[in-house]
């Protein structure tokens, strides 16, 4: 290996290259290196925690990096060199041994400070659904949170290859693929499945939830007043062959909005279900004559 | 040693071998069909696994071509997961543990001074077990690989929805190179305990002997438990039970529960004995001792014991109580500190050194530099609010493969570098390491660094084509071209292995100054390793030797030199 210039070349070019990374990386890459968020607390919360975790990562490996790298470069094989042999030294590995542990102190309680807003539901806001859509409330929930408007449950369920949404209410009321729910009202997911184990996920809403048979599994999300859209996710468990098919598909619309549209969609049910009834009863007098 | 430099002959306290008789040699093949020699089984191992490594290259590169735009149609989604099972099952249980097992096969006795394994018979039964475990596993392609993940997890691995015999040869991959595994680590277990040179304490004995020493502990405690699951599935899928089945009163997450309780010791499994070949290489071209050779030890048998108590952090996402998944990110948060631990001292042993820039050294200081990307992002993966953004995704992709490449991998070619010349008489290029170092280097950032941010972007494992609406075509692409270039940095490390067997410089016994008692022997050792094992009086025999035979040198003028015969 010929000597010095390549290798410095080399090592000039890396510096160069991670340099530029880094100076870009807060203006034009920005969202390359933190999570997605903005559609829901829980994951804006997941976001900062994630980035204080990544920034004192970054001074670690600033340090490993750093201290290797200058180590290959200045302690090379000389002939007239000489190797300190040092075999230990007590203070210092006990420094570094509290060191790393001190810092792992500082994010459990980071992390701790930041769990309760991320895994417990809050209340819903005052331009979420309002008190007197009494339609959805349910009895067999804990006691909502004193202030705000309702919480809206939704069972969601999970089969190969499709997600199906069960809203409360004494009308049924459900749909598949696509969950339409009222911005700044908080939804609690209770998440199930019917057959192998799915998990859903809306990266922007924040944490996953897997879906297994024989539990149920509890998320939520509160979509901000004003953030309305759709929002995409996909199944993120393998699940079979068309586990890639599998996605979910959030509609946050205005609170009006979205009991136009429980209505609309409970009349089509109900309309459906008599339809089928129908059928069913004319079928059987059919086969019974 | 008739120069009679620095050791003397005394009569064993007992016989390491008990011979019962001559037997006549095998000749060509079926003198290694029929092997019980260490080395030599080592050699077979390290030849099938690397063969095994290859084909799960060659799986993983499959994938990547696949992803390397959307709607690409290269493969089918069956294929595709085919694919995924296959490439995650052979590089652990194919590659990464067994190949482990044939370098602790080569170097065990030697390093401790010892003629043969404590069993040689049952060290080629270990052997065999693992190939034929290999060959069941790979006869599925001929009628249907196994889909479900190298995970395994039911329900989808049951037969309702799962049939065919892919799954059932992979319980059979398990069984036959789970009972290989603790057959061998039985092996390493009663030889390290038992047959250490004389003077050779716990406190002289080679830091890589300690960490596969505890590898093969870790592989005791651990594999019973897949062992116990797998035959669960295996009646669940085909004689009626309902262990896993939810309907039956079975329970899903009890399997997840078994598999990591193997899976997660498994990585230290995989990744121990890497951090001990490197503690034995970069003291070796640094000059200098290891630095806090006790802290390295015990940190090993830290991480080992605190591995067994995290398996849970697989499993954030699962329905399980908030107060379980904190305990599970506090014992997963602690591992960080040993692990920290033997980083520093690993930087600390180059500090101030003479570094000798060989290409097992640059294996070697990749690993703490690549190992410590890994760790950063393990602690991150280890917050589990964070976990449940980031799990399941191109993050924990990325995240494993800086451990298990970064470090396994680029650890364990670091020792192939270092150790081909004594297990064949031969150098390596240089050229051709240094070139395949860099390849591989940059190859292996391409491909993975990336993945972090796919992760970040939501873009969830195992699936075989991405929708463009979720914005990493870019990524992708980048990170396919990475694979490719990788693959070319391995290639050529294939091709110095089979150019220098043949023209490799003769390497002589101790051609890199090594430290420990396997560069006192020939290269390669004769069958019975040493005639004469000195006494051990530090952890670093060979220096002493050195030494002696320099003072020796100096008093007497003729030379000596620590060589054993080549022949009785």
């Amino acid at each position: 290996m010929p000597a010095g210039l390549p290798r410095r070349l080399l090592l000039a070019a890396f510096s160069l290259a991670a340099l530029a990374i880094l100076i870009a990386a807060p203006s034009a890459f920005a969202d390359a290196f933190t999570p997605e968020s903005g559609g829901s607390q829980n994951a804006n919360d997941i976001d900062t925690l994630y980035k204080l975790t990544l920034y004192i990562g970054i001074v670690i490996f600033l340090l490993v990096w750093g201290v290797l790298i200058w180590s290959l470069v200045k302690y090379r094989a000389r002939r007239d060199g000489h190797a300190d042999q040092i075999r230990g030294n007590t203070p210092l590995e006990v420094g570094w041994t509290l060191g790393a542990a001190s810092i792992l102190v500082v994010l459990t309680v980071v992390t701790f400070l930041y769990l309760d807003d991320i895994e417990n539901p809050p209340a819903s806001g005052p331009n979420g659904l309002s008190a007197d859509a009494a339609q959805f409330a349910s009895v067999d929930q804990p006691d909502p949170p004193t202030s705000g408007g309702p919480i809206l449950r939704l069972h969601v369920n999970g089969q190969q290859y499709i997600w199906r949404y069960d809203y409360p209410g004494k009308e049924q009321l459900f749909s598949y693929n696509k969950m339409v729910v009222p911005t700044d009202t908080t939804v609690v997911l209770e998440i199930e499945s019917s057959d192998v184990i799915h998990s859903w996920w809306i990266p922007k809403f924040g944490p996953k939830a897997d879906a297994v048979p024989g539990y149920v599994n509890e998320t939520w999300f509160k979509v901000p007043a004003g953030r309305e859209g759709i929002y995409r996710g996909q199944c993120a468990e393998l699940c079979g062959p068309n586990h890639a098919d599998m996605r979910a598909i959030v509609q946050a619309v205005k609170p009006d909005e979205f009991e136009q549209w429980a209505q609309r969609k409970r009349a089509q049910i109900k309309a459906a279900g008599e339809e089928l009834a129908k059928t069913r009863k004319e079928r059987q007098k059919a086969g019974g004559e | 040693m008739e120069a009679g430099t620095a050791t003397r002959r005394r009569p064993l306290a007992r016989p390491e071998i008990v011979m019962r008789g001559l037997r006549p040699q095998q000749r060509g093949w079926l003198r290694w069909l029929t092997t019980t020699d260490h080395k030599k089984i080592a050699i077979l191992y390290l030849f099938a696994t690397f063969l095994f490594f290859i084909l799960g290259g060659v799986e993983a590169l499959i994938m990547r071509l696949q992803l390397a735009h959307s709607n690409n149609t290269l493969v089918s989604p069956e294929t595709y997961n085919g694919l995924v099972t296959m490439h995650g099952t052979t590089m652990v249980f194919l590659f990464v543990v067994p190949v482990l097992a044939g370098f602790g096969n080569y170097l065990i006795p030697l390093m401790i001074g010892a003629r043969d394994m404590a069993f040689p018979k049952l060290n080629a039964l270990s052997f065999w077990l693992l190939l034929f475990g290999g060959i069941a596993f790979y006869a599925s392609v001929f009628f249907e690989p196994p889909q479900a993940g190298w995970t395994m997890y039911p329900p989808l691995s049951d037969d309702a929805f799962t049939g065919g015999g892919g799954v059932d040869a992979w319980i059979f991959l398990i069984h036959l190179t789970g009972i290989s595994s603790i057959v061998g680590a039985i092996n390493f277990i009663a030889t390290i305990h038992n047959m250490r040179a004389r003077g050779m304490g716990w406190g002289r004995m080679p830091l890589f002997i300690w960490s596969i020493l505890v590898y093969s502990y870790l592989l005791v405690a651990a594999l019973p438990s897949v062992a116990a699951g797998v035959t669960m599935l295996l009646t669940d899928r085909h004689f009626g039970t309902g262990f896993f089945d939810p309907a039956a009163g079975g329970d899903p997450l009890l399997w997840q529960h078994l598999f990591w309780f193997f899976g997660h010791p498994e990585v230290y499994i995989m990744v121990l004995p890497v951090f001990g070949m490197i503690s034995e290489i970069l003291p070796v071209f640094a000059r200098k001792p290891i630095f806090g050779y006790k802290a390295i030890a015990a940190s090993t048998v830290a991480i080992a014991f605190l591995g067994m108590l995290v398996w849970a952090h697989h499993m954030f996402a699962t329905p399980t109580p908030t107060v379980v998944l904190a305990f599970f990110m506090l014992s997963s948060f602690t591992i960080a500190v040993p692990t920290g631990i033997k980083i520093f001292n690993w930087l600390a042993t180059l500090w101030r050194g003479q570094i000798v820039m060989k290409t097992p050294l640059y294996f070697a200081a990749a690993l703490p530099a690549l190992f410590t990307i890994g760790g950063i992002s393990g602690v991150i993966l280890a917050i589990f609010p964070v976990d449940w953004y980031l799990t399941d995704t191109y993050f924990v992709v990325a995240h494993f493969h800086y451990v298990l490449f970064g470090g396994s991998v680029f650890g364990l070619f670091g020792g192939l570098y270092y150790w081909f010349p004594k297990m064949s008489g031969r150098m390596m290029s240089e050229f051709l390491g240094k070139l395949s170092f860099w390849v591989m280097f940059v190859g292996f950032n391409t491909t993975f660094l990336v993945q972090h941010s796919m992760g970040l972007s939501g873009m969830p494992r195992r699936i075989y084509d991405y929708d463009d609406s979720l914005g990493v075509g870019v990524y992708n692409l980048i990170s396919t071209i990475g694979a490719f270039i990788l693959g070319i940095g391995v290639l050529v490390t294939v091709v110095n292995v089979l150019w220098s067997i043949k023209n490799g410089r003769r390497a002589g016994n101790d051609p890199w100054q090594g430290n420990t008692l396997e560069w006192f022997t020939s290269s390669p050792p004769p069958p019975n390793n040493f005639d004469v094992v000195p006494r051990i009086r530090s952890v670093e025999p060979m220096k002493d030797i050195r030494r002696e035979v320099a003072a020796a040198a100096a008093a007497a003028e003729t030379v000596a030199q620590p060589v054993a015969p080549r022949s009785l």
